[in-house]
């Protein structure tokens, strides 16, 4: 393993067009072994679509990556072996309980089976759902669902843990929760935390560095100290507008996310 | 092998805790025996043919093997939609023993699904001529589920969402079935059907399972299983090699 101070994830000039729309257009940067950096940017603004391409589920249109000294594009399994992800949609089997959904990304990501078990039952606990551990995950609310993916993220011990606005729609208690333990998991086994965010407190409380994306770029990168200073703004979200504009961004909703809500209505109708 | 098995354990926790499916997926087959097996019997029998249900009960636990398999295998579609699928694209683990585990859950499930229309033939008068073959007819159901599997697998990874489905049940599963002699024999058939359904896999899975059940057969029990060993691998290289160029 390579020391602390040196660059984990690396990224020069990537890019991804869908089409003749630029989702990510030109960004560079480098996070450190041990850091917690945060992408801060407003809707649509290519926070997931970079993340997808650092974590091997898209190809970038140009540019390079290396993450912990793999490249996605030519060797996937080394970058996964040394990831974690928490995704920004929901990504648990509805159709199994939260116990086996636990149980199936340890056996996927060879988390030895006392470990594995031992982990499971703390995570259950830790996020509240170990009364329900034995329940299909389609009866669970929203907020509970969000909370066994996190759970889930959280399992194996990886190098670097990527969470692609992890704390949308969790109530204030469990994004606390939430942050304390990364920052345990941070600290003790000196995990790399890259998090996309559009809270700007979080961002600043959380991460050591910023970086601000807007449109595909990112505009500004530096702590939430600096960023401020930079800007001559009181606060970070101050900051965060003026580097960004004050125009309300508008996403639009992929054929995935149309066939899912679909799913969710006839599937509603079903039970 | 673990992911495989993982994989495998999932399809099947899925099936047993889906029972309308299960049951759902029984009232074709019933369907066809009862409209085609005893509609046509007399036809059937006046042709010199015989007893049409013997005849007629393998292609109907074929059809329920290529329609239960390939559902399952597409059934990735729902994954990509419902993001199961990301999580198990980004694990590092080989993408052929996650295609493999998911084949073969799917071709467990088919199987037993196979093995409940089986009981229900039985109930329609279907019985076989030797029941000490009876365990290796269920071993083909696996094999055509395996092949069905693998090839919805397929699908499944080159369609992002539902709207190619009917497309592929239309064009695809239905003639597969219906060329395929299930229904009918082949011989006095018009050539171009009789070759179509020497290209299509499913004519040597139903003629596997005649021979084992009903000791009738177009063609050897050796060129039907050598046939859909060799599709099984075929479909299983294409799809995992599909299944790894999945982008989300």
């Amino acid at each position: 393993m390579e020391a602390a101070g040196q660059n984990v994830i690396e990224v020069e000039h990537l890019t991804r067009t869908f089409g003749d729309f630029t989702a990510v257009d030109d960004i560079s940067f480098s996070v450190k072994t041990g850091e917690r950096f945060a992408f801060l940017g407003p809707n649509g603004a290519g926070k997931s679509t970079t993340i997808k391409m650092l974590t091997t589920l898209l190809a970038p249109t140009s540019g390079r990556i290396s993450i912990a000294g793999h490249d996605p594009a030519k060797d996937p399994n080394g970058v996964r072996q040394n990831i974690g992800i928490v995704f920004q949609d929901p990504s648990l089997d509805e159709d199994l309980t939260a116990w086996e959904n636990l149980e199936f990304h340890g056996v996927l990501y060879h988390v030895p089976h006392a470990a594995r078990r031992e982990r499971i039952d703390a995570l259950l606990k830790f996020v509240e759902l170990d009364g329900r551990r034995d329940s299909l995950v389609k009866t669970f609310s929203g907020g509970m669902k969000r909370r066994l993916e996190i759970a889930r993220g959280l399992l194996h011990h990886p190098r670097i843990m990527f969470l692609d606005e992890p704390t949308l729609g969790l109530d204030p208690q469990t994004r606390n929760h939430m942050w304390q333990y990364l920052q345990n998991l941070n600290k003790e086994e000196a995990v790399t935390v890259f998090f996309s965010t559009h809270y700007m407190e979080e961002a600043d409380k959380v991460a050591e560095r910023i970086a601000v994306i807007d449109h595909g770029r990112i505009v500004a990168v530096g702590s939430g100290a600096e960023l401020k200073e930079k800007t001559g703004t009181e606060s970070l979200e101050a900051a965060f507008l003026a580097l960004t504009g004050s125009e309300i961004r508008e996403e639009e909703g992929n054929a995935a996310d149309r066939l899912r809500m679909m799913g969710r209505a006839w599937r509603g109708n079903r039970r | 092998m673990k992911t495989a098995y993982i994989m495998w354990l999932r399809e099947l926790k899925k099936f047993f805790r889906n029972r309308s499916r299960v049951i759902g997926a029984l009232g074709q087959p019933l369907l066809f025996l009862l409209a085609f097996g005893y509609g046509f019997g007399a036809v059937f029998r006046a042709a010199g043919q015989g007893d049409y249900i013997q005849f007629l009960a393998p292609g109907v636990i074929g059809m329920s093997i290529i329609f239960g398999s390939i559902f399952n295998g597409m059934s990735l579609i729902w994954d990509r939609q419902f993001g199961f699928l990301k999580e198990t694209l980004v694990a590092p683990v080989s993408r052929f023993s996650i295609m493999f585990g998911r084949t073969l859950g799917g071709a467990t499930t088919a199987a037993l699904q196979g093995c409940v229309v089986l009981l229900v033939t039985f109930v329609a008068g279907f019985h076989p001529e030797n029941w000490l073959l009876v365990p290796f007819a269920l071993l083909v159901m696996v094999l055509m589920g395996f092949v069905f599997a693998a090839l919805g697998l397929m699908f499944g990874s080159l369609l992002s969402d539902m709207q190619g489905f009917q497309l592929i049940m239309n064009f695809m599963v239905m003639p597969l079935f219906f060329l395929s002699g299930a229904l009918f024999p082949l011989t006095g058939i018009p050539t171009v059907m009789q070759w179509i359904a020497r290209f299509d896999p499913v004519s040597y899975g139903v003629d596997a399972m005649r021979i084992l059940l009903v000791n009738r057969g177009e063609f050897s029990l050796a060129l039907d299983l050598s046939v859909m060993v060799a599709v099984a691998l075929l479909f299983l290289a294409l799809g995992s090699r599909f299944f790894s160029k999945i982008q989300i």
